[in-house]
């Protein structure tokens, strides 16, 4: 199912599963990384699962390159059918304090902001990986109408809890960051919560996610 | 009982507690962070007697002025640092690699680090922190780690559990060497880049920008040319991954880097000259070598041996 397993460095796996990004290719990806993750192979220090490459890293003072290649080519794979899926709703009040490139949006998508809403709230977008920023979900696939380029330049504070949509991607900031994906809304949602040692994020590759609009009162009255 | 503390005078540039770090939490967004020198933070540990996972005050050029209170108790400073200890009568200036004793109101001075980036600051005791997944590394970009995951603050006090009673003086002869010529093996993109931008990678000099810190090292310099795409599908990074972005500016990951991203991969740092790498200087100008597989898996045994040896010495 790996196409191709080459070394990044002296001290990680990449695991090349291909060059699309689909449901189907991710899926693959999430299993061998649920796999390995129950294996508990020692030496491996971290994964990276993402759109449709699998970075396995480990500890060179441990292991080598070629052991742990071995390892991961007799691998067993667990099913499709056992890998748990969450479906998780997320408020987003989408006030213009909070979508910052709105009129931006418009202007690119030739839709009025009513239009982009409507095509984005209440559909389900999978989770194809997280990071970047702790937690941050990376979520698709985004109707065709929706789909727009980065910010030419990306603004160096994005903040805390914002929306944002880039190409067939939408995702959320759980810190500010710097960053250049079109914001439509915040949320006042907490997606990753570092007291919760065992399960930090809220969303995980594979979950499902529905976006759902909230006015600015139900925004600052949600944590009360 | 009464408490042991550092007062925080002045904390420095970018104080944070660091230790080895964590692992297995990139697939949730989380770095290793920890030590950006690895063997300095070892020695440091082990030079007050401690175990070398303890936690450590690193700190990054202007370090920080610590008025001490408590009982009796060891400090070593590890890198190539300039510091000053003040007590009541005199001053002396301190040498990195040997151990020393704080009285109740002495003053620690943490000048500067001396054309290099990164110190240690460890004691005979352990720091109070809290830990998070098993490690006090602060990462100050998701908050994580001991102290809230910020820097230490001008003002605050830094407590110490756990005071060794039988403090031992120690010395360790060691000289920080530095290299300007990291060994980097071929990236995953390594042929997203023309002849003529491959040639520049291994053959010119590049200058350390100043926009380098904890999570990343820029580079500046010639550019390198892009043939094929100036993004890639976006992917894990991993510290010491060499990334080209549009502008043709070489980024190196470091310890607190983004766990992914967009740009195609040129190269990898060795492991073994990871320690070094962090410690140049903005300013100053870095080459990369390019070496394969099998040669920085013997250059890291020998890398480790070395620290190995290094601590047993102590």
């Amino acid at each position: 199912m790996i196409k191709n397993i080459s070394n990044l460095g002296d001290a990680a796996l990449y695991c090349d599963f291909g060059t699309e990004v689909n449901k189907e290719i991710n899926s693959k990806v999430i299993r061998y990384f649920k796999s390995i993750q129950k294996e508990n192979i020692d030496g491996i220090n971290n994964l990276t699962p993402s759109y449709n490459k699998l970075i396995i890293s480990f500890d060179l003072r441990k292991k080598n390159f070629q052991t742990i290649k071995q390892q991961i080519e007799n691998l067993n794979v667990i099913n499709d059918d056992t890998l748990e899926s969450n479906k998780i709703k997320i408020p987003v009040c989408c006030d213009e304090n909070f979508s910052l490139d709105i009129k931006r949006l418009e202007e690119k998508l030739q839709i009025t902001r009513d239009k982009i809403y409507e095509k984005f709230f209440g559909k389900e977008f999978f989770c194809y990986m997280t990071g970047f920023i702790a937690g941050m979900p990376f979520l698709g696939d985004l109707e065709n109408e929706l789909q727009a380029k980065r910010l030419e330049t990306p603004r160096v504070k994005v903040p805390k809890g914002s929306v944002g949509l880039t190409e067939q991607f939408a995702n959320v900031y759980t810190f500010e960051s710097p960053g250049g994906w079109n914001i439509i809304g915040n949320t006042p949602q907490v997606i990753f919560d570092s007291t919760k040692e065992n399960n930090p994020n809220l969303i995980n590759p594979g979950d499902v996610v529905i976006f759902e609009q909230i006015n600015k009162d139900q925004y600052y009255n949600i944590n009360e | 009982m009464n408490k042991n503390y550092f007062e925080i005078k002045r904390a420095g540039i970018n104080t944070t507690f660091q230790d080895q770090g964590r692992v297995n939490l990139y697939h949730i967004g989380i770095p290793f962070s920890g030590a950006m020198d690895n063997r300095n933070f070892q020695i440091s540990n082990k030079l007050v007697g401690n175990e070398v996972n303890f936690p450590t005050i690193e700190f990054a050029f202007q370090g920080p002025l610590l008025k001490y209170f408590g009982e009796n108790i060891n400090f070593a400073i590890t890198g190539d640092v300039k510091f000053i200890i003040r007590k009541k009568s005199n001053a002396i200036e301190g040498n990195c690699y040997q151990s020393f004793t704080l009285e109740n109101g002495d003053e620690l001075d943490i000048i500067s680090t001396n054309k290099s980036v990164y110190g240690y600051l460890a004691v005979s005791g352990e720091f109070e922190v809290n830990y998070q997944w098993s490690s006090c590394s602060v990462n100050t970009k998701a908050n994580i780690g001991a102290n809230n995951g910020k820097k230490i603050e001008d003002g605050q006090n830094i407590y110490i559990l756990n005071i060794n009673k039988n403090l031992s003086d120690k010395k360790l002869n060691y000289i920080n060497t530095k290299i300007e010529n990291i060994r980097v093996i071929q990236g995953t993109n390594f042929d997203y880049f023309s002849d003529e931008g491959k040639k520049i990678f291994f053959e010119k000099e590049f200058v350390i920008s100043k926009l380098s810190d904890r999570m990343g090292m820029r580079l500046e310099g010639p550019k390198i040319e892009n043939i094929v795409d100036t993004n890639i599908k976006s992917e894990g990074l991993l510290k010491g991954v060499i990334q080209v972005p549009a502008d043709g500016n070489p980024i190196i990951m470091l310890s607190d880097h983004g766990t992914i991203g967009g740009y195609p991969k040129i190269g990898v740092v060795i492991s073994a000259d990871y320690d070094k790498l962090v410690q140049l200087t903005p300013g100053s100008n870095i080459k990369f070598k390019k070496v394969e597989l099998a040669d920085a898996e013997s250059l890291f045994k020998l890398y480790d041996l070395e620290t190995q040896n290094l601590i047993s010495q102590i």
